[in-house]
């Protein structure tokens, strides 16, 4: 177990130097000079020269990545050139809310996905079977902005039953926080639900054909007993793996519904950075992002291995 | 968002198969298209989806005979007029004609999706072939930028390629195709792994075939089907991807019908006209469950682990 933690540990670090010389590839990318974009109308060429040297551009390309990791590592992402903020306090400032999202999300579909999966392999080929399936099939076919439009249209404009947009962040209004977060929930969430639900069923189907519930069954216990009993425990396993592998298109989803409904998150902020060049904190966007995304990776990979005593012991 | 066929869970199960002919007698040929169409054709869904994706690749082809009106001339209609018997799909705030623009939409949906798609098969095929087939350093490199580019977001990789490269159809495809690269990557590899070891290539080694002719005329058709399937999976995904983006307004320019931008053009008038928005989405939406049925039915019928 510490040996596979350890190679865990070790393999995400590796991929971070990775991610981190992309991003710094990426960023070296971007067209027009940074020094006289600093610059501005200040141009004379010892301010150049000067600016050069202290940006670290007269270096070479190894040095100028050295220089740029010890920035990230200590928290540095730079000023904002719109509005001379700390990058990393905006980009922490918007990440909060689209985790939340994201988190709303997760739970959200594991309501409607535990209980849909279940029905449909208790009852396969039955309509109970198709009606989930197609529901699960279409929740992960919906563009997620699309949905949030569909959705405000008849729970906001034409029920009134939720606010169509805004964010309270819930530590300083829970109710209405929680509120005005069900229908981005629901958004995203019936996107996750569509996946697991389909992983639900057929390993539900997996375990229900195994020899032991066969047995089981012989023996005259109940289907209904030996779902819940047994087979669902060994079915949600693939479900923390899903929450890992999907992470990143819940993410990427939470920027577009975000978009939807006007919520202050990673998604507004880095498509307005994007529009205003304000290239340091698109990189701070980017960064978090990816972060946040390994870091779970790494975090469910262990809870698996944890969950799993096959891969616990060796 | 996308990659949402990522977590199929375990899609092999390995149902109504007949039992395969031993794995040196591979079927080619004709008889074996005709085997794999019969269990295709059994699958209603994959058979819908099918005849939903070739209906929009006949609107993307004959966008300019089927399209009532000039998708980007404005004032066609009174503007935000509902559906009605001239304008099907009713007017956008421009009074533009949106069936006109959704039929043209779809062929940057559809030009973005698969040039996408291809381009990241040529690109993470040929790296996975090297990859797999030599190993050692070259593989650790490779794999690990792979790994690199695999965590992250599809969507905030290309919202990070439009920053750096700027806007525009051929930008769009080059943002969503590099998200793609890595998986078709890690698939090659893995099937090259595999196949690396039959003897029918140690066999094509010992004959003195060169590494790139052993890669190209043993391996590659070796690991194709499970590539195609891939393929045909990651469509939908670079779809959405490409919407997605038109949505955040960092898409094709306009005027050009896109359907991303089309849904949140649409936004702003959903009290007042709906379907300005609506009416795109169920474009999108119909075209990517098809793609997604379509997928999951050549995964089922054409994986050659369900074959073998």
């Amino acid at each position: 177990m510490v040996r596979f933690v350890l190679s865990r540990i070790g393999q995400t670090l590796a991929v971070l130097f990775t991610v981190s010389v992309i991003i710094f590839a990426l960023m070296r990318m971007i067209p027009g000079d940074p020094v006289l974009m600093r610059l501005g109308d200040d141009f004379t060429q010892e301010a150049y020269d000067r600016l050069r040297g202290e940006l670290g551009l007269d270096r070479s390309i190894v040095t100028q990545y050295v220089i740029w990791l010890r920035q990230v590592l200590t928290g540095d992402l730079g000023d904002s050139v719109l509005n001379h903020e700390r990058v990393s306090r905006l980009v922490l400032e918007a990440f909060v809310p689209t985790l939340l999202l994201v988190v709303a999300s997760v739970v959200v579909g594991i309501l409607i996905a535990v209980p849909s999966g279940i029905v449909a392999a208790m009852r396969k080929d039955s309509p109970w079977d198709y009606g989930s399936m197609g529901f699960a099939i279409f929740g992960y076919s919906m563009p997620s902005f699309w949905k949030g439009i569909i959705l405000i249209w008849i729970f906001s404009v034409y029920l009134g039953w939720f606010p169509a947009m805004g964010y309270v962040p819930p530590w300083t209004n829970f109710w209405e926080g929680l509120w005005r977060l069900v229908l981005p929930a629901v958004t995203l969430g019936t996107f996750f639900s569509g996946l697991v639900a389909r992983i639900i069923r057929s390993s539900l189907l997996e375990v229900l054909d195994q020899d032991f519930v066969k047995a089981a069954r012989a023996r005259g216990v109940r289907r209904a007993a030996l779902v819940y009993k047994h087979a669902l425990a060994n079915a949600l396993i693939p479900v923390v793996t899903v929450i890992g592998l999907q992470f990143g298109a819940l993410l990427g989803g939470a920027v577009l519904t975000e978009t939807v409904f006007a919520i202050p998150g990673m998604g507004r902020l880095s498509v307005s950075a994007i529009l205003n060049r304000d290239y340091s904190v698109v990189q701070g966007t980017i960064l978090v992002g990816v972060f946040a995304v390994v870091l779970v990776n790494l975090l469910v990979d262990l809870t698996y291995a944890f969950l799993n005593p096959r891969i616990r012991v060796t | 968002m996308a990659q949402p066929l990522e977590a199929g869970g375990r899609p092999f199960e390995p149902g109504g198969l007949a039992p395969a002919a031993g794995p040196t007698a591979v079927p080619r040929g004709r008889s074996s298209v005709r085997r794999w169409w019969g269990r295709f054709a059994r699958n209603p869904g994959a058979l819908f989806g099918l005849a939903v994706f070739l209906a929009v690749v006949a609107m993307a082809v004959f966008a300019p005979v089927l399209a009532p009106y000039d998708p980007i001339a404005q004032g066609v209609g009174k503007p935000l007029a509902r559906p009605s018997a001239e304008h099907w799909a009713g007017t956008d705030s421009f009074g533009r004609d949106i069936m006109s623009r959704i039929i043209y939409g779809s062929r940057v949906a559809l030009v973005v999706g698969i040039v996408a798609v291809l381009l990241a098969m040529v690109i993470g095929v040929t790296l996975g072939l090297i990859s797999g087939y030599y190993g050692g350093v070259v593989d650790v490199v490779i794999m690990r930028v792979m790994d690199g580019l695999f965590a992250f977001p599809i969507i905030i990789l290309a919202i990070a390629m439009m920053a750096v490269m700027g806007f525009g159809v051929r930008n769009v495809i080059i943002a969503v195709a590099v998200g793609f690269i890595a998986p078709f990557a890690r698939v090659t590899r893995g099937d090259v792994l595999a196949v690396k070891e039959e003897p029918y290539i140690e066999a094509a080694r010992l004959a003195g075939v060169s590494g790139l002719g052993i890669i190209f005329q043993h391996v590659l058709p070796n690991v194709l089907a499970p590539i195609i399937v891939q393929g045909a999976l990651r469509v939908s995904g670079a779809i959405i991807t490409e919407a997605g983006l038109s949505f955040l307004g960092l898409g094709p320019p306009p005027p050009t019908p896109a359907w991303g931008r089309m849904i949140a053009e649409g936004q702003a008038f959903i009290v007042m006209a709906p379907h300005v928005s609506t009416f795109p989405g169920i474009a999108l939406m119909l075209t990517i469950v098809a793609l997604n049925l379509l997928g999951d039915g050549l995964r089922d019928t054409l994986d050659p682990r369900m074959r073998r």
